[in-house]
């Protein structure tokens, strides 16, 4: 399942619904992403995130469905915020749910991976200099570029 | 019709998030487009200049040769930094 909302999350509840009591499910793997108050070498007071209404849905599901066909999981969810958030603020939640841990963390770091290379979100974050749009990362391309399968 | 879209940075620089236009004559491609859209000057030279374009029609990723046709939504952005 795919969420984009301005609301923040409540990350126990999300993790419990995801697993529903389903008693197939031996492993929860998540991650938070978080607003820090520094990026390169300034101080960050607010961040403010864009996104392309309806690509971000469809770009999130096709990565989420990317996961399902490469590892056995049972179920994944991806919470992702946009709008003015502040540092300490959540910003994103992917959580999957499987039989045994190795399937979950690998598809929890892919998705979060593809989504921050493919999804169309974008940060501009308010600084002591002034506000900015947030440069893409050369780490995060090579992040994503580890899943790479040579065949396609 | 076509519908064109701009985001984050490159939305700021031209000043509007979106228009609508009728296929220019002779565009048939998404390099057609941005050549098009580039050569009323301004700030719309940077769909040409901008470093690591990325375009999208119908909400999929393309590249510079996708064919572009009457009704489709183009949008144009920058490299994308959600997460």
């Amino acid at each position: 399942m795919v969420r984009i909302q301005e609301a923040d999350f409540d990350v126990g509840v999300e993790l419990a619904a995801l697993r529903r009591e389903n008693p197939r499910v031996g492993a929860v793997a998540s991650f938070v992403g978080i607003v820090r108050d520094a990026n390169e070498g300034s101080d960050v007071s607010e961040l403010t995130l864009e996104h392309y209404p309806g690509m971000t849905e469809t770009a999130l599901a096709a990565i989420v469905d990317e996961a399902r066909e490469r590892w056995a999981i049972i179920d994944a969810l991806v919470i992702h915020r946009v709008g003015r958030l502040l540092p300490t603020d959540q910003i994103v939640l992917v959580a999957v749910s499987s039989a045994h841990r190795g399937e979950a963390f690998a598809a929890c770091e892919f998705i979060m991976d593809y989504l921050k290379t493919q999804a169309p979100f974008w940060k501009r974050e308010v600084t002591a200099e002034g506000a900015r749009w947030v440069d893409a990362r050369a780490a995060d391309d090579q992040a994503a570029e580890r899943w790479r399968r040579p065949d396609r | 019709m076509l519908k064109i879209l701009y985001f984050a940075s490159l939305r700021e620089r031209i000043g509007q998030a979106g228009e609508e236009l009728e296929l220019p004559a002779g565009v048939a491609d998404v390099a057609g487009l941005i050549a098009f859209l580039a050569g009323r000057g301004g700030a719309w030279e940077s769909l040409a200049t901008a470093r690591n374009l990325r375009y999208a029609v119908n909400q999929q990723v393309v590249t510079r040769a996708a064919p572009v046709r009457p009704g489709d939504e183009v949008a144009f952005f920058p490299p994308v930094t959600g997460g």
